[in-house]
């Protein structure tokens, strides 16, 4: 995590008399906060590690009164996610966490609050799929839910974790998106690191998002006007459905700015991009990166323009919608380009490197893909400069892509 | 037929305390003599439409119609297999959370999605006291699926996963329900649609997890001819294979004709429900001998509940 600093508005008072209202928050609490924020109207939850202590926490805003909502303490994740969809069914605010394994039992209603287009908002702290056992980071089990219909945030501090959460709401609920929103932060890294996290007025968030059940969403249950949801659909409107799910998601792009641009109207820290290219303007080699270890990466594209290689970074803030055309334009001047996978899809080589690969394609740039951080094994900014310095000199080279790096792969305990 | 009673001496309905209106639209997409239309039927003229339904997988993700039509004139929200109970715990919560009264929560689940897939969701709605009905409408196998055995299947049925019938006796849904002590658990049968109507009644009145569990004679499942739906419903109570009765507040009673069924030789013998179907049609007599048994040890257990309920009663 790099070092923040207060926002812009709160320093000069723009917005309003409010004083800078920070706390010392690990990256779960900072959800936790955002949620009663963002008055939430159901929760349903059940625990898991390392995202339990955003639902512990969430349950002691309901008990003390902090916040006003229904608190469903489920039996299963499976359960939660159902009971979210019910819920945001009747246009209520809905929200659940969860990590890893609990996504991955919680995998048919994911897809079923995609599909059906349902406003909810998930905390998913990156966690490695067992076996062998881990409670450590890893994307896997995000990244297997990439085409279930939900816009994927990857957040990078706790202070993004915070902001993208209030905005996650804003942004499911438009109209012109009306789908599921998760906002992933990685294990421990972020969940269980604690760092100061600016948090606006209550007023000023009751401002930025529209009030909760107060807004007119289409097609919600009610007696009086009944309607079905979800019905045997034959062949002949299916797609038709479908398409309007990728249209939504298309429309994401303009809403995910337009939600980041008025956010940072309030808070002086703006999200009006899709992704965040640094130091990419003229740079020869550009790492992408996602998530936490984005702020290594830029860190070591300081030491390396220090050292006079002209390297960028850029973090995808979302996996879905994928940013094609910002992502395009941020690789312009790239000779090379790197991808760092916390991932891997077997068979084939990491999971994000194959979308920036095929939005490349029409280039011919090389892409090189890296695998690192498995399992939580830390990625460092010595590990990054490593990266930036291999693709500076495949770049002088003019070396072609190569099969998938592994990075730091301790060969000699493989049998 | 006159006046039924349901509830033991609780509660009285006639036909005509119902309301003219359907909420169940003819042209709906079921098989002829289709036991779970009719229970949709009664259901909505018991709640008079004042209901969001939550159906998972089942024959009734079809009975209801096709996208973009529908037969039923109350909303519905079709979910995943496992999912309707806490589906409808979050509608519930929802509705709530918005201060939405009047509108009652109801699952409309089969038996694969209620004694197999669905009992987790369940019991832990259960447990939370989720302010729901749930139905379990039984038609003692997949059907959607095309007749696949559950643990809702009655010993020695045929199945097309137990072709030489089913080697284990049915799993008691509503006492397990009846062990997470909520505040009502009630059976009902396709048959004795007042007995039924009332029991929906009565639980819409109670806060909480309220389960019944009704007993759907499915013709082409069962193997009978589909003008036999109620008759065969009939037989399954009349035999004692099923018993109609409600545990209210955790005190257990017999209703409608059940009540006088607690002697055994009130009870027909089961061979006069099982001969009428298809599926029992390879049950040897020893086979039979065996479910009579256990049905009659059922009996047993349900005059220990009457007598528990009684000296509760009285205390």
């Amino acid at each position: 995590m790099r070092k923040r600093m207060p926002s812009q508005s709160n320093k000069n008072g723009i917005g309003g008399v409010n004083m800078v209202q920070s706390e010392v928050l690990t990256g779960n609490y900072a959800v936790a906060y955002a949620v009663k924020m963002s008055r939430v109207q159901v929760v349903a939850a059940y625990p898991i590690t390392p995202q339990t202590t955003i639902v512990e926490k969430i349950a002691q805003f309901v008990e003390a009164g902090e916040l006003n909502a229904k608190y469903i303490r489920v039996e299963s994740e499976h359960s939660a996610m159902a009971a979210c969809i019910g819920a945001a069914a009747t246009g209520a605010r809905a929200f659940t966490a969860t990590a890893s394994h609990g996504l991955l039992y919680m995998s048919e209603m994911v897809w079923w609050a995609g599909m059906g287009r349902y406003p909810i908002v998930m905390a998913v702290v990156t966690r490695a799929i067992g076996p062998p056992w881990s409670i450590w980071t890893e994307h896997n089990d995000v990244l297997a839910h990439r085409d279930s219909g939900w816009i994927i945030f990857f957040a990078e501090d706790n202070q993004e974790v915070f902001d993208l959460t209030i905005q996650a709401f804003r942004i499911a609920e438009d109209e012109k998106v009306l789908q599921p929103v998760m906002v992933t932060l990685d294990a421990f890294i972020l969940s269980h690191t604690a760092s100061p996290v600016y948090m606006p007025d209550q007023r000023e968030v009751d401002e930025y998002l529209p009030p909760p059940g107060g807004r007119k969403l289409p097609y919600i249950l009610d007696p009086l006007n009944p309607l079905t949801h979800g019905n045997l659909t034959y062949p002949d409107h299916f797609m038709e459905l479908r398409y309007q799910i990728a249209r939504a998601m298309e429309n994401a792009k303009q809403v995910i700015v337009e939600a980041g641009r008025k956010y940072g109207e309030m808070t002086g820290r703006y999200y009006d991009h899709l992704i965040e290219a640094y130091k990419c303007n003229d740079a020869k080699a550009v790492i992408i990166a996602v998530g936490s270890s984005a702020g290594d990466a830029k860190d070591a594209a300081d030491y390396l323009r220090n050292q006079g290689l002209e390297v960028g970074v850029i973090k995808l803030r979302t996996i879905r919608p994928f940013p094609v055309e910002e992502l395009r334009e941020a690789c312009k001047s790239a000779k090379i380009i790197g991808v760092v996978d916390r991932d891997y899809s077997y068979g084939y080589g990491g999971i994000v490197h194959g979308e920036v690969k095929s939005t490349l394609a029409d280039t011919k740039k090389p892409v090189q893909s890296f695998i690192a951080g498995l399992g939580g094994r830390d990625i460092t900014v010595k590990d990054f400069i490593n990266i930036g310095r291999r693709l500076i000199e495949m770049a002088d080279k003019g070396v072609g892509e190569q099969p998938p790096i592994w990075v730091n792969l301790k060969q000699e305990v493989i049998p | 037929m006159g006046k039924l009673e349901a509830g033991g001496d609780t509660m009285k309905i006639t036909i005509k305390d119902l309301p003219i209106k359907e909420y169940m639209l003819p042209g709906n997409a079921s098989c002829p003599g289709c036991p779970a239309s009719l229970g949709l039927r009664m259901l909505g003229k018991a709640l008079e439409g004042k209901f969001i339904l939550v159906v998972p997988a089942c024959c009734s993700t079809i009975i209801q119609g096709p996208f973009p039509k529908t037969s039923a004139n109350f909303p519905i929200l079709n979910i995943a297999f496992a999912a309707s109970a806490s589906a409808a715990s979050g509608v519930a919560a929802g509705l709530e959370a918005q201060g939405k009264r009047d509108v009652q929560v109801v699952v409309w689940a089969g038996d694969g999605g209620t004694a197999d897939i669905g009992l987790q969701a369940l019991s832990g709605a259960a447990e939370r006291g989720d302010n729901i009905i749930y139905i379990c409408y039984d038609n003692e196998a997949y059907m959607n699926t095309g007749i696949q055995r559950s643990g809702a299947t009655p010993y020695g049925a045929w199945t097309t996963t137990t072709w030489t019938g089913k080697k284990e006796f049915k799993k008691d849904v509503p006492l397990i329900m009846a062990a997470h002590k909520i505040p009502y658990v009630a059976t009902a049968c396709i048959s004795y649609p007042l007995d039924f109507i009332a029991k929906v009644r009565k639980a819409a009145e109670m806060r909480g997890t309220k389960y019944i569990h009704l007993l759907a004679p499915c013709p082409p499942g069962w193997r009978f001819p589909s003008d036999k739906t109620i008759e065969v419903g009939r037989l399954a109570v009349l035999t004692g294979m099923w018993a109609l009765y409600e545990i209210e507040n955790g005190i257990f009673k017999l209703t409608g004709p059940s009540i006088a069924l607690l002697d055994k030789s009130k009870r027909k013998p089961i061979k006069e429900y099982i001969k009428l179907q298809g599926r029992f049609a390879r049950m040897t007599d020893e086979e039979i001998e065996k479910l009579q048994k256990y049905v009659d040890e059922q009996w047993e257990y349900y005059r220990a509940l009457v007598e528990m309920g009684k000296a509760k009663t009285q205390e």
